[in-house]
């Protein structure tokens, strides 16, 4: 058994742990609101431009001058993932979530023959994948010392891929995020990003509210559209703008998903915490008393045999 | 006019407008145009400039830069790039957004220099209209 003073000392640094978790779960909370606030914002936008680039592509679609970024370039060879996670770890399976859907994605698609390439946003999925997929990691981004994330991140990211795109470097781009239901649940979720209308349905393990049928379809009432400037210009800005919003609101998804599942982890640990001093606390009474005890028995005997 | 027009005002990081209105002015590329209620259908692209909402006899002034405006039988909604009330702006700032479109514009090479003029040119008539 040890000692008391040992006792003492373990329930000394476990109360310090649980101090610790419990502050890392009150900071988690509060910047989680931040984040649920800026991720439901968003989520007009991103729905509407889905919702126009729907209608469009439904009138482009079929004729030869379809931007590429739409229809694809008519390969399917080279996959590209773009894989966000956070750039901090302490936050339950969150990250491994979004890793193992990755790495089911990467072997699916392996074992069709296709070549992937993976492009890295967030540091921990970085960490994680680098072991398994070394060479194949095309780019990694960390968004560390970004306090909030803002549309010019995203559009720094989303003028990337379409650059890379552009020249040739892949095919087919799918971006895998975590999506946020709640506190307690984040589906990692994969969508395709180029071409555009292959990308219209979400690929969610189960039917969120987001998926996609709750982009609304436009009712024209059978009136025709009208573009100003034609549909190609328009086509030419929104298609780029669309990547730029879907990387923008998988962020901030990601960064209310890291910080909801980095409180449940925290209030684990707490609790955990918790229980391991009641169990300390026992054990040190219990020692305590049966030293005390051993020493009124020896005081006892020693009166007794005089 | 006994109809009003739906119209929301969403940009990436939040919805600045939703709800009844009498008419909306838009600053589009090829030219600004009205729309009430009941507008034929039609997608525009938007170029730096003020918008302007009109209902019961009140105007409200949005700075716009960049975006989309969609019209559907069921409303009007403006997807903007950035957008702000412009009674939250002032003098300064969009002084400050003219340096930086100075800039860009001076950096600006073939295509992107024609956007980046009409940029700047858009936000000059705003600090003249301010």
């Amino acid at each position: 058994m040890a000692s008391l003073k040992e006792l003492q000392n373990r329930i000394k640094s476990v109360k310090n742990t649980q101090k610790i978790t419990k502050a890392m779960q009150m900071v988690a909370a509060a910047k989680l609101r931040k984040a649920q606030e800026a991720a439901e914002r968003s989520r007009p936008y991103s729905d509407r431009i889905g919702a126009v680039i729907i209608n469009l592509s439904a009138s482009m679609a079929g004729s030869e001058g379809a931007p590429k970024l739409l229809v694809g370039n008519g390969a399917d060879q080279v996959h590209m993932l773009v894989v966000t996670t956070a750039d901090r770890g302490l936050c339950g399976g969150f990250n491994t979530n979004i890793v193992r859907k990755a790495r089911e994605e990467i072997t699916a698609l392996e074992a069709a023959g296709k070549t992937v390439k993976i492009f890295c946003i967030g540091k921990k999925g970085y960490d994680q994948l680098n072991r398994l997929y070394d060479d194949q990691i095309v780019k990694m981004v960390s968004l560390k010392e970004h306090k909030t994330i803002t549309g010019a991140i995203a559009a720094e990211l989303g003028g990337t891929i379409t650059s890379m795109f552009d020249a040739g470097e892949f095919d087919i781009c799918k971006l895998i995020y975590s999506q946020f239901e709640n506190v307690m649940t984040q589906t990692p979720t994969i969508k395709t990003m180029i071409p555009a209308y292959a990308g219209m349905g979400v690929e969610s393990e189960d039917e969120g509210p987001h998926a996609a049928d709750s982009v609304f379809a436009p009712d024209l009432q059978g009136a025709a559209y009208e573009y100003e400037p034609d549909e190609e210009g328009i086509l030419k800005v929104l298609l780029p703008r669309n990547i730029n919003t879907q990387i923008f609101s998988a962020l901030l998804e990601n960064s209310a998903g890291e910080m909801g599942s980095k409180m449940a982890a925290m209030d684990n640990a707490t609790r955990s915490a918790g229980d391991m001093i009641d169990k300390l606390t026992l054990t040190f009474n219990r020692s305590r008393q049966a030293q005390i005890t051993s020493e009124l028995i020896e005081i006892i005997s020693g009166a007794e045999a005089l | 006019m006994a109809d009003k027009l739906q119209f929301s005002l969403v940009s990436p990081e939040a919805e600045l407008f939703s709800g009844l209105v009498d008419q909306v002015d838009v600053p589009g590329t090829e030219g600004d145009f009205g729309v009430f209620a009941e507008h034929a259908p039609f997608m525009a692209a938007i170029r730096t400039g003020a918008i302007t909402v009109y209902n019961d006899g009140t105007e409200t002034r949005y700075m716009i830069q960049g975006g989309f405006a969609d019209v559907m039988p069921s409303g009007l909604t403006i997807l903007a790039e950035q957008c702000a009330l412009m009674s939250d702006l002032n003098a300064e700032m969009i002084s400050e957004e003219i340096n930086k479109a100075e800039t860009a514009l001076a950096a600006a090479e073939g295509d992107a220099s024609l956007d980046a003029a009409q940029h700047l040119d858009g936000l000059k008539q705003l600090s003249e209209s301010l």
